[in-house]
């Protein structure tokens, strides 16, 4: 396919939220008017610099922002290439990256006088991100998890019910994030007038992947900064996992227009991208979806299929149109890491330099053999360690012991 | 152009009375029984068949018609077998109106043009596409008037005086009124409403204005024919046809339970006395 490379990768989404022939707004006329009404008060608190400086305070004081960019001397060492650094958004409150977006979107929520708030999750942070917010402000919660999910993810679902949530298990479909999504938009449907849907990734109608992807560009901005003051320069290549693809988003997207710094994106390959996975850029092809149009993993008919990853942030058989549009031009290049590999990644991370990341960013870790390994010492790379592994040690225990 | 869907609506409107619409699942619990149905549907008191393109993530829709579906999907029903129906159903029926229901991906994949040409070669009448909302136009809708197909839009109550002209600006055969915020199946609508709420769109349009979601029973369908051009039934049907297999397989009784409630409420449509504007 031709795609014309624009003079800058950071101007879109255009008005109709189109990342070229990605993103849109597929959605059901019951909530096309709420989408339009969002994408205006959006666009109205962006422009507003009271809106700004109170999510900036509330990134200091609560969720603990910065998160460090910390120099991983002994991974370094294993690799024998080049400098890793960790972007450490593990250690925000809530313990993972999904925290800088829900901040934005219920703040957002807040303004456009809703207080009623449902959200999808997978892995179970962005619920808890959701479920901690919705406790801070007084906002009633309700979280849609695939059932397969609030088994694999047990003390999620019990911190989400502790901060208030209540958590709706999903049992259509698959029973995972896929699923969840379809009953969360199913529920916005059905509730209109009070409540606030708050999409945990850079997925759905316009202006979501924009939105979610604004908010969670903190994390690119720190890098830049961070990485100034310890190595005078920018970073020469990013890492990041990549599910719908947010915290990969937020740190590369500050990067897009500098063309020193490569990126990568690593998608779940699963059992192998020959068997069951969710690699949907790698495996699949352009579709429609949950509001967009973006690559996705489905049948010669059109009908979606279930991914599979051992890490359940990662288990959704799409991507964010801006990944596919950044895939199609050649910006991001996408690699993959199979469950295998992940939780090695996640055990050499945990030994190495005492960090459990989270099965998820384990599979950013899992590609620095390529990315790190044989490069010169000079070389920098960041890789976004986008949660804690908590929530994963009853999975991994289960993996180790069973095999697959 | 006249199309079936026009002259149908015409044809009822003479009579007094309000379109009954029927809604199933192509395919589902397979395909033999899914085109005996339809088959059954318009001796039963349909006047409009709209018939479902499954699809494993219908987001607007609720339990009945997301497992109606999946039952579909297992009986390894797609899109060309959903065509080949149509043609079937053509072979001994020249006259009512047939629409396919569904969402875009299917089609997208499919590629529009080739979908295009074989719907209406096989005597397909209109599309009704849940998740293309007016700011997707070009996609399919555009391309399906070209082509000669109606394009069934709908509206909600949602969807304000501000935005109605939108919305109508493209749609033709009929305006698909969905009474309720909610997914199919769900609450029961409130017959005031749904007056007042026709009313407001035939402000905007001289086409037919159908009415569904909650659509349970002849009482039901009976309120709403007064105040509407159409009335549409879909998850009633599908539970009934639910109802009646065995081990998820079609049973003798299948067609005929779904034709008897068809019958019933076609019963409750014709008994409404029409007092909606003219």
């Amino acid at each position: 396919m031709t795609v014309q490379r624009p003079n800058s990768f950071r101007t879109g989404p255009d008005e109709r939220g189109h990342f070229g022939i990605y993103g849109g707004r597929f959605v059901a006329e019951t909530l096309m008017p709420l989408v339009l009404d969002l994408e205006k008060a959006y666009n109205e608190a962006k422009a507003d610099a009271a809106f700004q400086r109170e999510m900036e305070s509330y990134q200091a004081h609560y969720i603990g922002r910065p998160s460090s960019l910390y120099f991983a001397e002994r991974l370094t060492a294993h690799f024998g290439g080049a400098k890793i650094y960790l972007k450490r958004e593990d250690l925000n409150h809530t313990g993972a990256h999904k925290v800088n977006n829900v901040l934005g979107q219920i703040m957002l929520a807040m303004r456009m006088g809703k207080k009623r708030i449902i959200a999808e999750t997978g892995a179970g942070m962005h619920g808890v991100a959701t479920a901690t917010l919705c406790a801070k402000f007084g906002l009633q919660c309700i979280v849609y998890m695939g059932a397969v999910d609030i088994e694999r993810q047990r003390p999620n679902v019990l911190r989400m019910r502790m901060l208030g949530a209540e958590v709706r298990p999903v049992t259509s479909g698959a029973n995972t994030l896929k699923d969840a999504v379809n009953e969360a938009l199913r529920d916005w449907v059905t509730n209109v007038a009070d409540t606030f849907y708050c999409i945990g990734t850079v997925v759905g109608p316009h202006p979501y992947p924009a939105m979610v992807r604004d908010f969670q560009s903190v994390i690119g901005r720190e890098t830049r900064a961070q990485m100034q003051d310890a190595e005078g320069r920018l970073p020469d290549s990013l890492v990041a996992c990549i599910g719908g693809g947010s915290n990969a988003m937020g740190l590369f997207h500050p990067f897009l227009d500098d063309p020193s710094v490569a990126i990568y994106g690593v998608e779940a390959a699963g059992h192998g991208l020959d068997k069951k996975h969710a690699a949907s850029v790698t495996g699949g092809r352009a579709g429609v979806l949950h509001g967009n149009r973006t690559y996705l993993l489905m049948n010669d008919d059109g009908q979606i299929e279930e991914a599979h990853s051992i890490s359940a942030g990662l288990d959704y058989p799409g991507i964010g149109p801006e990944h596919a549009w950044l895939h199609d031009i050649g910006r991001v290049k996408f690699l993959s890491a199979t469950d295998d590999e992940a939780v090695a990644a996640l055990q050499l991370c945990s030994r190495l330099e005492g960090i459990i990341p989270a099965l998820e960013s384990a599979h950013a870790l899992a590609r620095l053999p390529e990315v790190a390994g044989g490069k010169p010492k000079d070389h920098l790379v960041v890789v976004n360690l986008s949660g804690r592994g908590d929530k994963d040690l009853d999975s991994v225990a289960k993996y180790l012991e069973g095999g697959r | 152009m006249t199309t079936r869907i026009d002259k149908r609506f015409a044809d009822v409107k003479k009579e007094s009375r309000a379109a009954l619409v029927t809604f199933t699942m192509a395919g589902d619990p397979d395909y033999a029984t899914s085109v005996a149905l339809i088959k059954a549907l318009p001796k039963a008191g349909a006047d409009v068949i709209e018939l479902g393109m499954p699809f494993t993530d219908p987001m607007a829709d609720g339990p009945s018609i997301q497992a109606a579906g999946l039952r579909a999907l297992t009986g390894g029903q797609d899109m060309k077998k959903t065509l080949a129906m149509v043609r079937e159903f053509r072979k001994d029926n020249n006259e009512t109106p047939l629409v396919l229901m569904g969402y875009y991906n299917p089609i997208y994949i499919y590629g529009v043009d080739r979908f295009l040409a074989d719907a209406k070669a096989a005597g397909v009448d209109g599309l009704i596409i849940v998740d293309l909302p007016p700011e997707e136009d070009e996609e399919l809708c555009l391309p399906a008037l070209k082509a000669g197909l109606n394009f069934i839009r709908l509206a909600t109550p949602t969807t304000d005086d501000k935005r109605l002209p939108a919305v109508l600006a493209n749609t033709s055969g009929f305006v698909y009124y969905v009474s309720i915020t909610g997914i199919t199946g769900s609450a029961v609508p409130d017959s005031v409403k749904v007056g007042n709420a026709v009313g407001r769109i035939k402000r905007h349009t001289k086409l037919p204005v159908a009415v569904g979601f909650g659509v349970k029973s002849a009482a039901t369908a009976k309120t709403i024919a007064e105040g509407a051009d159409g009335v549409v039934v879909g998850s009633a049907l599908i539970d009934v046809l639910r109802s009646t297999l065995k081990d998820g397989k079609a049973t003798p009784q299948t067609v005929n339970a779904v034709a008897a409630v068809v019958s019933d409420i076609a019963g409750g449509v014709r008994a409404a006395r029409k007092v909606a504007a003219e």
